[in-house]
């Protein structure tokens, strides 16, 4: 009994070397160039930012370009002498966007002892992964989660979004469909997911408080369907002459097609989960028409330009989904730190709330929620294979 | 790129005006229909399903994957002979072929790693081996291939004397129905009739007696295999071409809905997973229309229950007594 006790207690002293010694081994890989650039800085400075998000998986067009985002915006900071002579090093986490694998990812950055994070990037996994963060004063900054009670709530101080919120994007869908668009009978339809039945309610309070426009219908469908007849159906049946639809890329291509192949043919308007690349890749000729709220780009900003330039020559391709938004957050987070001096909790905080950053969603600061000041959605629509600005 | 959908072709006159409120049976034949092609989708996958259960008592989760892989090679195949400009038809049997064969080598070869070795064991192992394959299936495709969406082709031609009727069943729709049903007929002829369907029943009734009668089992189950693959990789092609995309996921998800059809109508039982589709298709089309989509996996699965309580081998599935 006693031996086999040992053996355990060996065994598990074995396993932590082998995890020791691969670390170890990590560190002494990245020494060398963190030595070339900072001569004279300590050799265990560095600034970690978590990166955390959908970067495999069905959702992946979402999370890379965050992923890309971060590098960029670190690389430039390194090229400049890092923060205070602190290297910036970029750690990727994978999420694919679910709530469950996003706690995982939540701990192990927690555990490597990183103390800035930009993610998540689906409302289910962020919230799913904030209590955890907030528990270990981690501070967390999404470019593209945009459930309302994620900052509105005042459960998380220690969140922060570069992109408008839901409540308001669902507002800003209906009051376009509204006002631009003419509709008097809504149908409402989402995916009962936190992201698009958040985005589908804040539109039907927009609707009813409007009182200009009925809503016919209000249902959820469920993701991943080979067939989504039956909802088409009964939104025909409904007489409602414009779909708003709050969800993702591959159910909304689903429906669009459908809608099509039913003779259905009325104004579909979404969010910023069908305003991807994607969308019109995979509805093809469908997709034409199909309007989409998405965060406001600023075409003549100057950061946003660089960062194009620049993802063009290190990537060689456009940057996808929440890119700008990303290269934000992760110039505010970095920038927070460098003006804090540290990565004290508290000092960053307040150096989020303080101090304005030049990024590619205008300038920005923080309000006490955690809420990016002066950022808002535009409205797109599908135009011959591309997105364009509407309104 | 693509060419103008068939839909627009000289079809605005039947578009009805807005706002219009369809008849109560209209209505319902939408609903129909919509179910009919929804459980034809489930039905044709869970062919291959309750095939390879029928014959060695194995879920074979991995079908789901065979079935994805089979739509990944169709797409692949599509894209090359698009680019090389041959007709539509043409391009569907060529993509239905090559997916068919690779699809099939897939498959046996899944059968002979995972699941030969393991032919002695207790029922449990093959079944965490194929849940194993499965997961290991979905990633290899994710990063051999991608993980996004995809856009696939639509290569069933829409047949002009459809086209009054698209409202109800579009030709897609019709062509995975006759599908299903042509497999169901040929598969049940071929068990009942043909040496091998002697054979793999002799299998499915006794694997020791049948070996010492002379069959041989190994070949018979890799022919199980071979069949079952098969017939996923026609799924895979028909389907995606209904529905216009595929990833790495949809054989999970359709996986799923499929096995269910399956235990639905019977598992092992060829004509239930027809059955058992076409009325978890309509449960879920109806239970959509007349109560809420919110609710449509709610029915579906509460069917389920309620059949399994009341015929727990499934609609047609052979009622044996447990030996205890």
């Amino acid at each position: 009994m006693k031996a086999r006790w040992m053996m355990t207690v060996l065994g598990v002293a074995m396993a932590g070397m082998l995890a020791v010694g691969c670390g170890g081994e990590k560190k002494e890989e990245k020494k060398p160039e963190a030595a070339n650039a900072t001569a004279a800085a300590p050799a265990a400075k560095k600034v970690v930012l978590g990166v955390a998000g959908a970067q495999s998986g069905d959702l992946a067009s979402y999370g890379l370009p965050s992923l890309n985002a971060a590098k960029l915006v670190a690389k430039e900071i390194n090229a400049k002498g890092g923060i205070n002579g602190a290297q910036v090093e970029v750690m990727p986490m994978d999420d694919q966007c679910k709530p469950e694998l996003a706690t995982n990812a939540a701990t192990k950055l927690v555990s490597e002892k990183v103390t800035i994070v930009l993610g998540h990037i689906c409302s289910g996994a962020t919230k799913a992964a904030l209590p955890i963060y907030k528990d270990a004063k981690v501070i967390v900054m999404s470019p593209s989660a945009t459930s309302t009670e994620l900052t509105q709530s005042g459960n998380y101080p220690n969140f922060f979004r570069t992109i408008s919120y839901d409540l308001i994007q669902g507002k800003a869908a209906a009051e376009f469909a509204v006002n631009e668009l003419k509709v008097k009978k809504v149908a409402v339809i989402h995916d009962k997911g936190d992201y698009g039945k958040g985005f589908a309610e804040s539109a039907k309070k927009a609707l009813e408080d409007g009182k200009v426009a009925k809503v016919a219908l209000f249902e959820g469908i469920t993701p991943g369907g080979v067939d989504y007849s039956a909802i088409v159906q009964k939104i025909k049946a409904s007489g409602a002459d414009c779909v708003l639809y709050g969800g993702y890329h591959p159910e909304a291509s689903k429906i669009v097609t459908q809608m099509h192949k039913k003779g259905l043919k009325i104004a579909f308007v979404s969010d910023d989960g069908v305003k991807d690349d994607t969308f019109i890749k995979t509805a093809g000729a469908d997709a034409e028409g199909v309007y989409a709220t998405g965060p406001q780009i600023l075409a003549d900003n100057e950061v946003y330009k660089k960062a194009l330039a620049d993802h063009e020559k290190e990537f060689g391709s456009k940057p996808g989904a929440f890119f700008p938004q990303a290269y934000a957050a992760s110039q505010a987070l970095l920038n927070a730190v460098a003006k804090a001096g540290s990565t004290d909790y508290d000092k960053v905080v307040a150096a989020l709330q303080k101090e304005y950053v030049e990024t590619p969603v205008g300038k920005i600061k923080f309000d006490a929620k955690g809420d990016a000041e002066g950022v808002s959605f535009s409205v797109y629509q599908v135009k011959s294979g591309k997105y364009e600005l509407v309104k | 790129m693509r060419p103008v959908p068939w839909f627009c072709k000289g079809k605005a006159v039947r578009d009805p005006p807005r706002g219009r409120q369809d008849g109560f049976m209209e209505y319902f034949l939408q609903l129909f229909f919509g179910g009919l092609s929804r459980g034809s989708v489930y039905a044709l996958i869970a062919l291959g399903y309750t095939m390879v259960y029928g014959i060695i008592e194995l879920i074979n989760f991995a079908h789901g994957e065979i079935y994805m892989i089979g739509a990944f090679m169709g797409l692949i195949v599509a894209g090359v002979l698009t680019a090389m400009g041959w007709p539509t038809l043409s391009i569907l049997v060529i993509a239905l072929i090559i997916a068919v064969l690779y699809s099939a080598a897939y498959g046996y070869t899944v059968e002979k790693i995972a699941y030969k070795p393991l032919r002695g064991a207790p029922r449990l192992s093959p079944l965490i081996s194929a849940i194993g394959m499965s997961i290991l299936l979905q990633n290899y495709i994710m990063l051999a291939q991608t993980p996004d969406f995809l856009p696939f082709p639509r290569l069933i031609p829409d047949l002009e004397f459809m086209e009054p009727y698209a409202n109800f069943l579009a030709t897609s729709d019709l062509f995975i129905i006759v599908t299903s049903i042509a497999v169901m007929v040929a598969l049940t002829l071929f068990i009942k009739f043909t040496r091998m369907g002697k054979a793999m029943r002799a299998t499915a009734q006794n694997r020791k007696m049948a070996m010492l009668v002379g069959v041989n089992v190994d070949q018979v189950i890799s022919a199980t295999f071979i069949i079952g693959s098969a017939l996923a990789a026609v799924g895979g092609v028909l389907i995606a071409s209904h529905i216009g995309q595929i990833n790495f996921v949809i054989g999970f998800l359709a996986g799923i809905k499929a096995f269910t059809a399956a235990v639905l109508g019977g598992i092992g039982s060829i004509p239930g997973a027809v059955l058992g589709g076409l009325v978890l298709g309509w449960t879920e089309s109806f239970a959509a229309g007349y109560v809420s989509s919110d609710y449509e996996d709610v029915f579906a699965f509460l069917l389920l229950v309620l059949i399994l309580i009341f015929r727990p081998a499934g609609l047609l599935g052979k009622q044996r007594a447990q030996k205890v």
